[in-house]
């Protein structure tokens, strides 16, 4: 699961001279502790770079005789029957509710995350802010089984009316159909994701909400704007970047999140059919894989998998890489 | 456009420390006053106190009264929002917005007002940027980050951006303490073109400049560290450098101070 970390606002921003941080070889003054330290930086990334590219190539490698054997369209199918003589499987059920899951767990964790960092850094009392910074921080660190369980045993059942009041009133649109399915719904999970990685999103958001130069909420504040606003021209701005790597790297942990996903979901009966809903119950990559994990019995039957894992790869791969376009066209502006 | 300040017996804490004590002045229309004093006796803060940005330091209060023309500036029903759009501030370390561009820097205070018009910030970002003798540098360049600039084009783009909202008053800290002899000249004869429009208050380290550019001069200073600063003296610059009428006034601008 990479991410894009190690992009911080402040990397980016001028110093106070106006130009931008030394970087590179321009910092080099050549003696021998620099080379040694140049050197060690450098080999960690060649074999950071090497690493990941290998595990791209074992699981294409392990894939490709499953995907040859496949019968069915691995991308547009949703029966899952590897193995055996004539192989049929595909992950459009997978990708869906992988996708939808995590999309709907940003879409929860990532205002509320913003808006509680900015709650901490710039509204709370000075007496409160370290204790509430401190405390996100150790809500980052809780494992996720943890909230696996928490979901399954307290959640669970209080989720249930909602989703009925939802179905009831909101059914005719076809996202909040009624499946008949209660419990490990797409929707249940995205939410469960959500308060997964809401610490992450908060504990680095407001790391760098914090940051926002005295200077520049001054300079806002002399124009005349109301907090709101001076947070809205000098705090926002600032932070944006690293809200964007923290909500890649939550996201990164909600697509790949296994066991509590595990945990939580119904799994559809074989042949059911397919239907737009969130509450509709699905597996998703992780979730598959992790379940079956007894049945990686003979190569082609794991090779299904790997394929699995591998598409699950390259989209963490295709998010990290927008994110880095999102955070690259805004450079300009911050060097 | 330019309105008059009255400031009668103010105190500055931060939080229980006091830090300037019984300033009172009046500051003219359309004049520049410049503040000068050793470090540490309160220059800033006693500006800062002017359109209630020491507010924003936690602990930061006042006692005393400060009126503009007949507004109390203080008054419980007086908005701060309201004060420093009235009384804008360029501070010592030029602070453009870096992720805006220049031209939206200049914009800036103008959409906090709700000016949304194209025509209308597109004239007033112009008039602004000439105003602030910046224009012609960069006309070519409104779309590129303001960070982008030097340090004295970056604290004419902040004056623009604070002469852009039409202010009352403009409070300067030190506005050319992080800059080249040259910007520095190219910010005074700013200086004297806009009070012609605006009351300008400057505080300054530097005595030719004080001279230069001021018509009345505040002089601050403290006892000893630790107590609070007070203002020994205002009067006309020329007096002040000539025939100042206080012996410790005489002694801080010929050098002989400590
Ligand atoms: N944020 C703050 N919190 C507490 N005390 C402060 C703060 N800012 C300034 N002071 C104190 O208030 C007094 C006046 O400081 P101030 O910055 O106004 O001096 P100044 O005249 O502007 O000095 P300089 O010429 O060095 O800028 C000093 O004793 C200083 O230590
Ligand atoms: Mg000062």
């Amino acid at each position: 699961m990479s991410s894009v970390t190690g992009v911080s606002a402040t990397d980016e921003l001028p110093g106070p001279d106006g130009r931008p941080p030394l970087s590179g070889d321009a910092a080099s003054t050549g003696r021998v502790g620099d080379r040694i330290f140049g050197g060690a930086a450098t080999l960690s990334g060649v074999v950071v770079i090497v690493l990941v590219s290998l595990i791209a190539v074992f699981l294409i490698v392990q894939a490709i005789p499953a995907l040859a054997d496949n019968s069915a369209n691995f991308f547009t199918s949703r029966e899952w029957a590897p193995g055996g003589d004539n192989p049929r499987f595909g992950i459009l059920e997978f990708l869906w509710t992988t996708v939808t899951a995590s999309t709907l767990a940003m879409l929860i964790s990532v205002p509320v995350g913003v808006g509680v960092a900015l709650f901490i850094t710039q509204y709370a009392p000075a007496w409160m802010r370290r204790p509430a910074a401190a405390l996100v921080d150790l809500l980052a660190a809780v494992p996720s089984i943890v909230y696996g369980l928490w979901g399954l045993i307290t959640f669970s059942p209080f989720f249930k009316p909602v989703q009925g009041f939802m179905e009831d009133k909101l059914g005719w649109f076809p996202l909040f159909a009624p499946t008949g399915i209660s419990g490990g719904t797409i929707f249940f999970i995205g939410i469960v994701l959500a308060i997964m990685v809401l610490p992450i999103v908060t504990a680095l958001s407001r790391e760098v909400f914090d940051q926002t130069p005295l200077a520049h909420k001054e300079g806002a504040l002399a124009l005349g704007a109301t907090k709101w606003e001076m947070i809205r021209t000098a705090v926002l701005p600032f932070g944006r970047p690293g809200v964007i790597s923290a909500s890649m790297l939550a996201l990164g942990r909600a697509l790949g999140e296994t066991i509590a996903v595990t945990f939580l979901v119904s799994a559809l009966a074989d042949g059911s059919p397919w239907t737009w809903s969130l509450f509709n119950g699905g597996e998703t990559f992780a979730s598959k894989i992790a379940n079956n994990a007894a049945e990686f019995s003979n190569p082609s039957k794991t090779g299904a998998y790997i394929a699995a894992g591998l598409v699950l790869f390259v989209l963490t791969f295709v998010v990290n890489s927008i994110a880095r376009v999102v955070i690259e066209r805004r450079k300009a502006f911050t060097e | 456009m330019a309105k008059r300040i009255d400031v009668t017996d103010l105190n500055v804490y931060y939080g229980s420390f006091k830090a300037v004590e019984g300033v009172s002045m009046t500051v003219e229309p359309r004049s520049v006053t410049a503040f000068i004093g050793p470090s540490g006796c309160g220059k800033s803060t006693f500006l800062r106190t002017l359109n209630r940005m020491h507010e924003v330091i936690p602990g930061g209060r006042v006692e005393g009264k400060v009126m503009l023309d007949d507004q109390d500036l203080y008054a419980p029903s007086m908005d701060p929002v309201t004060v420093r759009r009235t009384i804008g501030m360029v501070f010592q370390r030029p602070n453009p917005f870096p992720t805006m561009s220049i031209y939206d820097n200049v914009a800036a205070g103008l959409r906090l007002n709700g000016v949304k018009n194209k025509k209308t910030l597109d004239g007033i970002v112009e008039s602004s940027l000439k105003g602030a003798n910046l224009w012609t540098e960069v006309k070519d360049r409104l779309n590129k980050p303001g960070a982008g600039l030097s340090g004295g084009q970056q604290q004419r783009l902040c004056i623009a951006r604070a002469i852009a909202v039409q202010p009352q008053v403009l409070l300067m800290d030190e506005p050319c303490s992080a800059l080249d002899p040259i910007s520095t000249l190219a910010i005074e004869d700013l200086i004297n073109e806009l009070k012609s429009e605006f009351t300008i208050v400057i505080v300054t380290h530097n005595m030719q400049q004080a001279a230069r550019v001021s018509d009345r001069t505040a002089f601050f200073n403290l006892k000893a560290t630790g107590e609070p600063g007070r203002l020994i003296e205002i009067d006309d610059t020329t007096r002040i450098f000539n025939n100042p009428s206080e012996q410790s006034t005489e002694d801080y601008i010929s050098g002989r101070f400590g």
